[in-house]
């Protein structure tokens, strides 16, 4: 295996991390780097929480097409290692936990089929991320796979995931959560609601019926909650541990950089440095140290204007990422072109992905 | 059509479209251009993201950002949680309480660029929306809402709301895209989601960073390997690449397109320029 910056941090991380705005990539990055490992000998499982199936489309499989929220193997010709795929399901990831932590089947069908655990288990902002971490790190303990690489939703919420554990263990440590939970001699319903002046306004602002929902819910969910903590303590052990690397995708325009940039903030703030920045889809360039000899037919203008046009869109790029490049010098940068046979459909889509993994990849 | 008889087709126009299309861009170009026509114009965003605009030198412009989660806090703030409310949110049951409702966080942004409308706040308001899939989310939720709720002062919010979507002399929707067929294709299942769903009128597409150039001549004795033309060879393939994504766009969705440039030295004010420029060129009677 060559020593470059890409291959030696897939040979040696657990978990990879891609984080980036809509539109710059990401999802093809992440397949294209699981293939690269999957060829390079490692177990690969790749995993995407976008819900517009985007990892589907750039694997071949299609829209509504057969990645589950179970890994399925992708065939890889002459590949050492495998290439699994999945896209995650939030709801069947979170029924999973309440299975789990659950002391008999009947507390959990009760948890299950409460309407306010139908909502947050689709709807909760940071549930997603939660269950991302949560799938991440059941992924991680699976002995099928040595490598996780994860493509994050494209929103700026990607990487709440990070502190989605410890947001979790805030909230069932509450003083709040204590007293919804408290058990009441005078039953079930809306006990509360009444007694406590907080979850009055509440009921007055979403209704009393879904604050009921709710007070059942977290009543139910009592006895599953020192689980879900030291669960959340596991996966935020994972999401911190040293072969866990964080690669962040941008393009060359100054929108994504943006975000980028805005990423490895939020990456410094939960004390992770990113290993690599991808400055993806750039504009090639067309050197111009050719030599003519005289009695060549001449280049006619438009074309010398169109060379100086390109070049001139390629600055442009280099300074809209001077920003990202300046600001982390010390982390490695790596820099791809447009991979034209990502953009031709009529081409083999694993081929394509192996032709940019091995841009990404290979010294320059 | 004169650029003020076009943005005063409705008072409010949400942007939406997936990320990385230069949506904030498109936002900010169009407060610019209303600026520039002699409009008093807002601009909203609600992802947190860094505004584009300056409008601290501009009586007539204002900007501001409102994300779910203060949207969210305000509401409870007016309904006599204000001195808990920071507790509230620290303790995570704000998240509680907009699950036990789910949507009504973009609900009540959506009743904020409301007020504005109503208060008649500006002549413009542009709405710099959430990414593609999400905006559909956060229009649907009013009628959700307004189905699943039956009293109080959500369902009434969530009334009001669906009003002024419903509204084409309120309210428009202007879906930016790119001419590359990733974006074309979601571009189109979003136009017909939002007609259809949510029955929000459209205004035209914006096709941003068209190179609208004619294809280079490559004089055929020229040799292969030279950059020049190499770099003809380039320009041409992303020229016709992009005229097939835009003939894909115009047969799939019937809708008047506003065709930006790709001008990577723009600057917003450059782009307000390219954008009223593209609405001259529109036929007047696009808009009744």
């Amino acid at each position: 295996m060559s020593s470059n910056v890409l291959d030696s941090l897939l040979a040696t991380s657990r978990v990879v991390v891609v984080a980036g705005s809509g539109g710059v990539g990401k999802t093809t990055v992440s397949a294209a780097i699981a293939l690269r490992a999957a060829v390079h000998g490692r177990r690969v499982v790749v995993v995407t929480i976008d819900p517009a199936k985007r990892l589907a489309d750039a694997l071949g499989f299609g829209a509504g097409g057969t990645i589950g929220n179970d890994p399925i193997r992708i065939p890889v010709d002459g590949a050492e290692g495998e290439l699994w795929a999945l896209m995650l399901d939030t709801r069947t990831t979170f029924d999973a936990l309440v299975d789990r932590y659950s002391p008999n089947a009947e507390q959990a069908s009760r948890i299950r089929s409460n309407l306010f655990y139908r909502n947050i288990s689709g709807a909760l902002s940071g549930t997603q991320e939660y269950m991302a971490a949560e799938k991440l790190f059941e992924l991680h303990e699976d002995a099928r796979f040595d490598l996780v690489i994860v493509d994050t939703p494209p929103t700026r919420q990607a990487l709440d995931f990070l502190s989605a554990p410890a947001r979790l263990r805030r909230f069932i440590d509450h003083p709040l959560y204590r007293v919804v939970i408290a058990p009441s001699s005078i039953g079930l319903r809306a006990v509360s609601a009444v007694s406590q002046p907080v979850l009055r306004t509440i009921a007055r602002v979403v209704g009393a019926q879904a604050l009921d929902d709710a007070l059942a819910f977290f009543r139910a969910f009592q006895g599953l909650d020192a689980g879900f903590r030291q669960r959340a303590q596991d996966v935020d052990r994972v999401l911190h541990q040293p072969d866990t690397r964080y690669f962040v995708v941008t393009s060359g325009q100054p929108e994504p950089v943006a975000e980028a940039t805005y990423f490895m903030e939020q990456l410094e703030t939960q004390n992770v440095t990113a290993s690599l920045i991808v400055a993806n889809r750039l504009m090639p360039r067309f050197a111009t140290d050719q030599r003519r000899t005289p009695g060549d037919p001449p280049i006619p203008p438009p074309l010398v204007e169109n060379l100086v046009r390109l070049g001139a869109e390629a600055d442009a790029e280099v300074s809209a990422l001077s920003p990202l490049t300046n600001r982390w010098p010390a982390t490695p940068q790596r820099n791809v072109g447009i991979v034209p046979e990502l953009l031709d459909e009529r081409l083999d889509a694993l081929a394509a992905l192996r032709r940019l993994g091995s841009v990404l990849g290979d010294a320059d | 059509m004169d650029p003020r008889r076009f943005l005063s087709a409705s008072r409010v126009f949400i942007v939406a479209g997936k990320g990385g299309v230069g949506k904030s861009t498109v936002a900010a170009a169009l407060v610019t251009a209303a600026r520039r026509v002699g409009m008093t114009a807002i601009l909203v965003e609600t992802d947190g993201k860094p505004l584009l605009v300056d409008p601290s030198h501009d009586e007539g412009l204002s900007a501001r950002t409102i994300t779910p989660a203060d949207a969210l806090s305000e509401y409870l703030d007016g309904s006599g949680l204000g001195r808990i409310s920071r507790r509230l949110v620290t303790s995570g049951i704000v998240d509680v309480v907009a699950s036990a409702s789910p949507g009504i966080d973009h609900l009540l942004v959506l009743g904020k660029v409301k007020q504005l409308e109503r208060s008649g706040a500006a002549d413009v308001i542009v709405v710099d929306g959430p990414a593609a899939g999400h905006a559909l989310t956060m229009l649907r939720t009013p009628r959700a809402l307004g189905e699943s709720v039956v009293v109080g002062p959500i369902r009434q919010q969530a009334h009001d709301v669906l009003e002024m979507l419903n509204d084409e002399t309120r309210c428009q929707v202007v879906i930016v895209t790119l001419p590359e067929p990733t974006p074309v294709n979601e571009s189109v299942e979003t136009a017909f989601s939002l007609e259809e769903d949510i029955g929000v009128k459209l205004a035209p597409i914006i096709v941003n960073r068209l190179d609208a150039n004619d294809l280079l001549d490559i004089p055929a004795e020229l040799d292969a390997n030279l950059p020049e033309v190499r770099a003809a060879h380039f320009r041409n393939d992303r020229i016709a690449g992009q005229r097939r994504a835009v003939a894909e766009l115009e047969r799939r969705l019937p809708l008047p397109r506003l065709s930006l440039p790709l001008d990577i030295t723009a600057t917003i004010d450059d782009h307000a320029e390219h954008l009223l420029a593209a609405i001259e060129r529109l036929p007047g009677e696009t808009t009744p």
